[in-house]
């Protein structure tokens, strides 16, 4: 039973399809959660005391990294296999098919953007939150300012203060969108859940489900450039 | 019309293969593409040099024997057409077309543009049947098949195994091809029997010979000369997965 | 020395006889079928049956192809069907009406309890292809579907799409790939049989040449099966695909197998008309199509003119002025004659000066009536792929404007000939499908070519076989170091290297559609005597002309189809001459075979049954040498020979 998810290609196929499945699941949730930025501060704040250092949210981060490996190691095996199948002599002429997105193509070259993306995302925030509490520490310095490992509300102001960060963030977020559009439905298809009468139905919703997670993240950073001035960050860390 | 042709040249598998480039002229629109380049290969002998290999046979699309890349399609521009069924209206006067042979690991060169694809009667090979008897068989019309069931397994049966699909694939993936056959007996009550059997070995064997793993682009739905839909492939993963998950 | 033909017809009842002879022929052990050899030669419908059956019964089979697989063989272009006395119709089928259509439409030409066994197990065909999975067209409720086709008027087509003949294959194929995975086939695909070898009088051997190596190889085994097809392209132009040869059955032939009937040609009335002199092929549209289509010309010469200035659209041309010739002239069958009768329908009109395209040399057949009876959806199911195949080839979009269709080679009746056991005149050479002679007579039916493959494949030569083999139980292995293999490589070697030793001028195609010109024109839908003794001349001349100026390019040791081509046409360029011998020879017209001196007041062909109720079998004499002629009377017992009537 093991073996079949490592050594056929469907086998390790299913793998992509459900970490991946796992992963979208988790970025709804994430986007939710920043969400309630737009709502109330303290709220948001709230949420990341709830998700800090505790147990059950330490057990889920171990679970997600590992969804996260696992999803990028076989990305890599696989490509490997497939540019081993395509043989050593390339085409000297090819062409984008009819009906075939420019994602679907491209899924690595997209994968390796989000994974940057989510190294600067990690250090941006995650070291300065949950890392700074499994350290046994409450506040790290972000840009001058000392800033509790709950006070996600505060961080996010100052990081997405600065423009280039904002731009950064939205790059990654594009990426993950194009990722998102083939990547939902091919895992439907992957899992053998799909047929003709489904397929436009299943891109339809991986466009909307892409398209909502691009922005239920972007809204959030492009809302905090926009309030964040130094009196309202003060007044968050005065808060917390 | 007139055409300058950038063809791959190779002797056989171990040499190095290389583009050469010819020019036919007075090609009438209603030529096939193939008997403009037994045009050309007629030149060719004329002038005392050796004849481009391709594979042809029933110029009419259905053996599958046929199987050019044309200026980065498989078959060339048409869609849902063999090479064979491809006419030279389809081209611009006066352009260049450039032919390669099918490219997949799975599919070494065996001379010019002719490939060997034995790898996918291999495939048809470890499973790709009904395990039945000569003659020790029920009436026809003994089982009853709803009509929908006969004609989405007849949809699949259409493949003609010409290769397209793992030729076209940037995985160089046979998942299409496999699907079709897998596909189309798991839709008749006849192949049920065995479709969990069929399913393991057929995706083993594919695995085995090299083929690449399915990525969903699509493209091969796209360039299949047949129009198979990747819908097969779906069904051939949920007939692997089951089949696997009950081991 | 003449043959002592003996077709070894069982005798008893006609519907007695089968199983009579099953019963009484000899059978092989299970444990003596696993020392025994047998050679197939091509992988169609006939070939894979065959091949499949005997690996099950526990043979040990090689299989040979020309193809990359045995999948492409040319059966897989069969669109229309396949012909079984089912009756799921309830329209009064049975065995017997399959065999009398079968007889009556092959113009009482073909032997009695050959064709009465193929209509026997018919039946059973559909049976197993079910089994084997072929998705044939079903009804709503979930039985099988069936069809009309020509020289029936009953529905007992079986059909997959417009694409029986592959899915057939399919099934046939996969049958074999079962066999290979358990090891009683060996495939050898790209493989060509250049020469049957004998040892003893006995077929006991091959020797093939690898195509992607050019090395020459000998097998060998203790029977031999032939199953390559017809001969069609010796016309060049043909509906068969590029590589259909008759190679294999001339080397039979060359070594002393009788050849039947080579003059029985099949003309199929629905192809692509000619459309130029770049042409490498035609290409056929399905039979299935004059089950709704009308095949009509204009009755007026103004109309064809202007159709062919271009001044006028086919659809323009009021009902009353449109000629509706095979409804006029065969009021009981109209559409749905047979071959040979459609075709020269069609080149009567013709040759009338109706023919509607530049050259005249078409007519038309038309969806109008049947689209305004059925609607278009309809038609698109029944022949969308037809259609669209047709518009991809003409530019011309077949549900607005009527098909242009005329007649072209297709099949031919003729081949080795076989007793009723299927073997040849060589003991231990047995030949099966079209590459045989026995059950078409002088015209074959539609959907029946693809029932014979399966049935000799199948039905017949894995229990005839056994009767060959069970005296060579004791036998050893075939050694292949024998002299008699030595000297059949060595010709082969020696015809290779002539061929290249020629470095003339013109290419094989120069000279293969030379040949087919003659043909064409003297051996083709009309023939005289004047013609026939022309083509013998001319042809004799061209293969002087081919040993002479013949251009072969590359060499032997690696991949070079222009000396594939070569070497068949080297064989094609004796072959048109036995086809002219022949058709010279019968002084009567029957099925395919029309001498236009013998002609009745209407224009249907007249037979001579006190003359030629035989089958001619020739025999090789050596290359410029006339061969012999040998006759198999074919005497009816069952059914009374009457002039073919398809009116009322």
């Amino acid at each position: 039973m093991s073996c079949f998810l490592t050594n056929s290609s469907v086998g390790k196929k299913l793998v992509m399809s459900i970490t991946g499945c796992f992963l979208v699941l988790f970025i709804l949730f994430h986007m939710s959660m920043n969400l309630t930025m737009l709502f109330s501060h303290s709220a948001y704040n709230a949420v990341c005391e709830f998700l800090g250092a505790n147990w059950y949210a330490l057990a889920a981060t171990v679970i997600l990294a590992a969804g996260v490996v696992v999803h990028f190691v076989y990305a890599f095996i696989l490509t490997i296999d497939n540019y081993r199948a395509r043989g050593k002599q390339r085409y000297a002429v090819t062409v984008q098919e009819k009906g075939v997105s420019w994602a679907s193509k491209n899924m690595l070259v997209l994968g390796v953007i989000v994974i940057l993306g989510l190294g600067l995302h990690l250090v941006h925030f995650w070291s300065k939150m949950q890392l700074v509490e499994i350290m046994g520490h409450h506040a790290a310095l972000v840009e001058g300012y000392e800033v509790a490992a709950t006070n996600g509300a505060a961080l996010m102001m100052i990081t997405f203060s600065k423009w280039y960060n904002v731009v950064l963030y939205i790059v990654w977020f594009a990426a993950l969108w194009f990722h998102l559009t083939h990547g939902v439905w091919s895992m439907f298809q992957t899992a053998g859940f799909a047929n003709d009468t489904w397929y436009p139905r299943l891109k339809c919703l991986a466009n909307i489900v892409a398209t909502l997670i691009f922005l239920g993240f972007a809204v959030v950073a492009v809302y905090c450039y926009l309030v964040s001035t130094p009196q309202l960050i003060e007044s968050l860390l005065v808060a917390a | 019309m007139n055409f300058t042709l950038k063809i791959w040249r190779q002797r056989d598998a171990k040499s190095q293969g290389a583009f050469e480039t010819y020019k036919v002229e007075n090609i009438s629109a209603d030529t096939s593409f193939l008997e403009m380049m037994d045009i050309l290969n007629n030149d060719l002998i004329h002038a005392g040099k050796e004849p481009v290999a391709f594979d042809h046979d029933c110029r009419e699309g259905i053996c599958g024997m046929c199987s050019m890349h044309i200026n980065g399609h498989a078959h060339g521009p048409s869609q849902a057409v063999t090479t064979c069924q491809m006419y030279m209206r389809k081209f611009e006067d006066g352009s260049t077309i450039t032919i390669e042979p099918w490219r997949s690991a799975a599919f070494p060169v065996i001379r010019d543009l002719v490939v060997d694809r034995s790898a996918y009667d291999k495939i048809l090979q470890a499973g790709g049947f009904v395990s039945v008897r000569t003659n020790s068989v029920p009436d026809g019309n003994a089982i009853p098949i709803p009509k929908a069931d006969a004609d989405e397994s007849m949809d699949a049966a259409a493949c003609v195994g010409c290769g397209a699909c793992a030729a076209t694939c940037k995985n160089g993936s046979a998942m299409l091809f496999v699907a079709a056959r897998v596909s189309s007996l798991a839709k008749l009550p006849q192949g049920r029997v065995e479709g969990a059997r069929r399913a393991k070995s057929m995706v083993a064997k594919m695995d085995e010979l090299g083929f690449g793993n399915c990525t969903n682009t699509g493209a091969c739905q796209a360039q299949c000369p047949k129009s198979i839909s990747i819908a097969h492939i779906a069904r051939l993963n949920r007939e692997f997965l089951a089949a696997k998950l009950q081991d | 020395m003449a043959y002592k033909l003996d077709a070894k017809t069982p005798a008893g009842e006609l519907a007695q006889k089968w199983s009579n002879h099953k019963a009484a022929i000899k059978v092989v052990s299970p444990a003596n079928k696993r020392k025994l050899d047998i050679i197939v030669v091509g992988t169609g419908l006939g070939g894979a049956s065959a091949a499949a059956s005997l690996g099950e019964l526990g043979y040990n089979v090689k299989i040979f192809c020309i193809s990359d697989s045995p999948r492409r063989a040319h059966s897989i272009a069969a669109q229309g069907g396949i012909n079984a006395a089912k009756n799921y119709q309830n329209d009064n089928d049975s065995i017997y009406r399959l065999f009398y259509d079968t007889i009556k439409g092959g113009d009482y030409r073909a032997r009695e309890a050959n064709v009465y066994r193929l209509a026997e197990v018919s039946n059973l065909i559909i049976d197993q292809c079910v089994a084997q999975g072929v998705p044939f067209a079903r009804e709503y409720g979930g039985l099988l579907a069936n069809r009309s086709f020509g020289g029936a008027q009953v529905s007992r087509t079986f059909y997959a799409r417009g694409q029986t003949g592959q899915q057939l294959l399919l099934g046939a194929y996969a049958a074999l790939n079962k066999e290979i995975a358990a090891g009683s086939v060996k495939s050898y695909p790209r493989h060509e049989m250049l020469d049957i070898v004998i040892e003893n009088g006995e077929a006991c051997g091959i020797i093939a040449r690898n195509l992607v190596t050019g090395e020459i190889e000998r097998h060998g085994a203790h029977a031999v099966v032939i199953a390559t097809g017809g001969y069609g392209n010796v016309f060049f132009l043909s509906t068969n695909a590029m590589a259909s040869n008759g190679s294999a059955a001339f080397q039979c032939y060359r070594k002393g197998a009788g050849f039947a009937n080579p003059c029985f040609t099949q003309i199929h009335p629905t192809c692509i008309p000619v459309h130029g002199t770049q042409q490498s092929k035609l290409t056929l549209m399905s039979e299935s199509l004059r089950n709704d289509g009308r095949i009509w010309v204009p009755k007026k010469m103004e109309d064809v003119e202007a159709i062919r200035k271009g001044t006028k659209l086919p659809s323009d041309i009021a009902e009353q002025d449109r000629d509706y010739y095979l409804e006029r002239r065969y009021p009981a069958f109209g559409n749905l004659v047979p071959r040979d009768v459609a075709s020269r329908a069609a080149k009567e009109r013709c040759d009338a000066g109706y023919g509607v395209n530049e050259t005249g040399l078409a007519v038309f057949l038309d969806f109008k009536t049947a689209i305004e009876r059925l609607g278009k959806e309809t038609i698109k199911q029944r022949y969308g792929n037809l259609f669209d195949m047709y518009e991809e080839i003409t530019d011309v979009n077949p549900y607005e404007q009527p098909m242009q269709i005329f007649p072209a080679v297709h099949y031919t009746m003729g081949g080795i000939w076989v007793d009723y056991n299927l073997m040849t005149t060589i003991p231990g050479l047995y030949a099966i499908g079209e590459a045989n002679f026995s059950d078409h007579g002088a015209n074959r039916l539609g959907a029946s070519a693809l029932m014979q493959g399966l049935a000799d494949g199948y039905f017949v030569l894995p229990y005839t076989i056994g009767d060959y083999l069970s005296k060579k139980i004791q036998a050893p292995k075939v050694k292949t170091d024998t002299k008699a293999f030595d000297e059949a490589e060595a010709g082969v070697r020696a015809r290779i290297e002539r061929l290249f030793a020629i470095k003339g001028n013109q290419s094989v195609d120069d000279i293969h559609k030379r040949l087919g010109l003659i043909m064409w024109d003297n051996v083709g839908m009309a023939r005289t005597k004047e013609s026939l003794e022309r083509a013998i001349v001319e042809i004799q001349a061209l293969r002087k002309e081919f040993y002479k100026d013949l251009k072969l390019v590359g060499d032997n040791e690696s991949f070079n189809v222009e000396l594939e081509k070569a070497l068949r046409l080297e064989d094609f360029l004796e072959l048109g001459e036995l086809m002219a011998r022949d058709a010279l020879n019968r002084e009567e017209s029957c099925g395919g075979h029309f001498r236009s001196e013998h002609q009745t007041e209407d224009g249907e062909a007249l037979r001579h049954d006190d003359k030629f109720a035989y089958a001619a079998v020739w025999e090789y004499k050596g290359i410029d040498n006339v061969p012999e002629m040998t006759i198999e009377p074919l005497d009816y017992e069952f059914v009374h020979r009457a002039q073919r009537n398809y009116k009322d």
